[in-house]
């Protein structure tokens, strides 16, 4: 007689916890063969609103470690990902439809991407900022800075790498994110708050919610304590679009990241310096020079 | 301590031309409006009319539009950066040589001193072009990838505060970049922008590179909303800022957005105060205020609080108010009425709310748009002269203990402009300009500008640099991988 196993209940990641919707509601997530695999958490206005306030907690410390130490934290998540790169790629194959081959690639795709990004935390303020000639006896030079609270609306059909790659470049500068995942392919992301909880990042960091796009989205776009909202993973989302985002976004002046194009981009080869710059401020800082 | 008497010593206004009215500058050329209106811009601190200029309706803004990206795709975007440096380079030079003309007529539409428009504005304005000439053949080391492209057609509108000035600062990195231009100055002072135009034309600068056309808020909205801008740059109340983010949104266009601010400046009981004071005073009476980084909240630290607020009264009883063309005015007229309105308002608010208002008695002229320079202590963070961008003369002080409550106080605003911070001690200055949310803060210094620096706010104050390498970015889109 087989054993009856032991399954898992997919909750949200709240300030390093994981709660389930404060609205006690779940929805049910399918495989591309739309084989049922859980009931996740749907993630209300709520719990928005909780996910900012830890985020917002978070991001005075996360901002205040040493670049090295980001940048350790971020290796360390690679670290932990490869561990379990097995169960990653079960469920990427089973949400996305893919090969076990083409699974394990986009896995080890993830990995990659945690490394090249947690090499940047150290460089970012040495490549993005510079000292400035003023005409006159001043000391003066420009650094990028976290934005602050950024929301990321994760890529729709690239359940892990694409959540990977619009994740990372946010929080490797000291920002901290509310993710909200891929409503119909929420289970990597679930899985890789797991990971993150384990791996020293510290909780509010990354905060991830699982629900519907069109009931969640639109209250992080207005969210007054929301500095920046990556919405380039809205493409192909149900109910919404960016560009619905952008304009609730308009409100509070929030910095936005665009999708380049109306289609979800191959992740293979998304990732640059200039994501990270994007949810980044120039600070200017002038002084005198006399002795 | 009482001012000594000078005797007058005015700027003669003979070295301007003003015509007695004005097209719009399209296609290299000045044409009458088909929308057949016109506003009348006058001298602020006389109320004399000084010219009459056309507004430009919808059907003028699809004519300037389209001067541009005819040029954009003949002239202008494929000459190579080398030649467009040049040009650059000429406009530059033209603007030093012209540079008392431009003074005078800045004065003359703005209020400003001309202490003020011949000292900073002007010379500030050649060196923007003069360093952004520079880097039009050099885009490859900006940090935009390989080969960085231009957008295309850059819709400007900018503000009345700096007229020229925020002029170079939208078309130097913009025609850099490689993009042309269409320009909206601000209603009220238009008359720079419009002999800016006639320089171009002696630079020889190819037709629709440059084109500036004047109106009111109305011609602004049409040009920003034109669907063949792809970048647009705006600097003026945060208001406006919010009504152009919603209007860009879901579009292929860019913005960058300079707005408002509500700049703290900080002193310490270490702090140089004779410096400080100097500091204070030209952080919030310097444009009369009219400054969107403006130090207008001084946050004092309460040990030396009555001494400083003292030496600020002295100081400013020694400023000089008045004609702006007298060479020894420190501080001139309100733009226009509607400013002087909105400065009036708020400064009875603050009365209402309970701060307590001096000013230094000021024989103010009896024609024109003045307001004295003013101070109000005992506010509250919670009172709308701490929180509401004034735009004038108008000092707010607050209190603090401890440098966290400074810190606290500082950010406590939704904008993120500028700030600056007063104290001889090295590792305090460090921290505090790490902890303050503000894209420029100066330490032991004030209301300092340089091309080569970048200038931007963080939060509701806007996106986008301006100044420096930061500011050629948003004209780029960028080039190969990195």
């Amino acid at each position: 007689m087989s054993r009856v196993d032991v399954r898992k209940t997919y909750k949200l990641f709240i300030g390093g916890k994981f709660p389930r919707s404060e609205s006690g509601r779940t929805y049910p997530a399918a495989s591309r063969r739309g084989k049922f695999q859980a009931n996740v958490a749907q993630a209300s206005r709520k719990d928005a609103r909780d996910a900012v306030r830890a985020a917002r907690a978070a991001q005075p410390g996360w901002a205040g470690a040493t670049a090295y130490n980001r940048g350790q934290v971020l290796y360390r998540v690679a670290e932990m990902l490869e561990e379990r790169r097995d169960q990653f790629a079960s469920q990427v194959r089973a949400g996305e439809g893919v090969s076990s081959k083409r699974a394990e690639d986009l896995v080890s795709a993830a990995i990659d991407r945690w490394v090249w990004y947690a090499g940047w935390s150290d460089k970012v303020a040495q490549v993005g900022g510079n000292a400035n000639p003023v005409a006159g006896p001043f000391f003066n030079i420009s650094t990028p800075e976290p934005t602050g609270v950024v929301a990321v609306i994760a890529p729709q059909k690239s359940s892990l790498l694409g959540l990977v790659s619009v994740l990372a470049p946010v929080i490797v500068t000291g920002n901290t994110a509310v993710v909200l995942a891929s409503a119909d392919r929420p289970l990597p992301a679930v899985t890789l708050s797991e990971v993150l909880a384990t791996s020293d990042v510290p909780g509010g960091v990354v905060n991830v919610l699982t629900g519907h796009t069109a009931e969640v989205a639109p209250h992080l776009a207005t969210h007054a304590d929301v500095n920046a909202i990556d919405v380039s993973g809205a493409v192909g989302a149900e109910g919404v679009t960016w560009g619905e985002l952008e304009e609730a976004a308009a409100e509070t002046l929030k910095r936005v990241r665009r999708p380049l194009t109306d289609e979800e981009p191959d992740y293979a080869n998304e990732q640059s310096l200039s994501q990270i710059l994007a949810f980044t401020e120039v600070k200017t800082v002038w002084h005198p020079k006399g002795a | 301590m009482t001012a000594f008497d000078y005797a007058p010593a005015p700027e003669s206004p003979s070295v301007v031309d003003i015509a007695s009215s004005y097209g719009l500058f399209i296609n290299g050329e000045f044409t009458d409006a088909a929308s057949g209106e016109s506003l009348k811009t006058i001298n602020p601190a006389t109320e004399e009319n000084l010219a009459e200029v056309a507004v430009a309706g919808e059907a003028d803004v699809e004519r300037a539009v389209r001067a541009a990206r005819t040029a954009y795709e003949r002239t202008w975007g494929p000459m190579p950066g080398s030649e467009r440096a040049k040009y650059l380079f000429r406009i530059a030079r033209l603007l030093a040589e012209r540079s008392r003309e431009f003074a005078v007529l800045e004065v003359l539409d703005n209020g400003k001193p001309i202490r003020e428009a011949r000292d900073v504005d002007i010379p500030q304005a050649a060196a923007h072009f003069f360093y952004y000439a520079g880097w039009a053949d050099k885009l490859d080391y900006a940090g935009r990838g390989a080969a960085p492209r231009p957008h295309g057609v850059a819709a400007q509108v900018i503000p009345w505060n700096f007229p020229l000035l925020m002029l170079s600062w939208k078309i130097a990195p913009a025609l850099a970049a490689g993009n042309t231009v269409v320009l909206k100055p601000a209603e009220t002072t238009p008359l720079t922008a419009l002999l800016f135009a006639d320089l171009l034309q002696q630079a020889e600068l190819p037709p629709g590179v440059v084109n500036i056309i004047t109106g009111a808020g109305r011609t602004g909205a049409d040009l920003i909303a034109h669907p063949d801008v792809d970048k647009v740059a705006f600097t003026g109340s945060t208001k406006v800022g919010k009504l152009i983010a919603r209007q860009v949104a879901g579009t292929h266009k860019h913005a960058t957005l300079e707005l408002g601010g509500k700049a703290a400046n900080i002193i310490f009981d270490d702090a140089p105060v004779d410096q400080a004071i100097e500091g204070i005073v030209n952080g919030i009476y310097f444009n009369a205020g009219q400054v969107c980084c403006a130090g207008s909240r001084l946050l004092v630290q309460e040990s030396i609080a009555d001494e400083v607020i003292d030496r600020l009264k002295a100081r400013l009883s020694t400023l000089r108010v008045g004609d702006p063309m007298d060479k020894n005015t420190d501080v001139g007229a309100v733009n226009s009425a509607a400013q002087l309105k909105r400065i009036t308002d708020l400064a009875e608010a603050g009365d209402a709310e309970g701060a307590v208002r001096w000013s230094a008695p000021w024989d103010l002229p009896t024609k024109g748009y003045w307001f004295p320079p003013t101070i109000f202590t005992q506010v509250a963070s919670a009172h709308r002269i701490a929180r509401e961008e004034i735009f004038g003369p108008v000092l707010s002080v607050l209190t603090f203990r401890t440098p966290d409550e400074a810190v606290a106080k500082a950010n406590n605003t939704p904008y993120g402009l500028s700030a600056g911070v007063w104290t001889e001690k090295g590792s305090r200055i460090l921290a505090m300009a790490d902890k303050i949310r503000a894209g420029v803060v100066w330490a032991n210094t004030f209301n300092k500008f340089d091309p080569t620096s970048p200038f931007g706010g963080y939060k509701e104050s806007g996106y986008g640099r301006e100044g420096g390498r930061h500011g050629l970015l948003p004209y780029l889109i960028e080039g190969g991988t990195q």
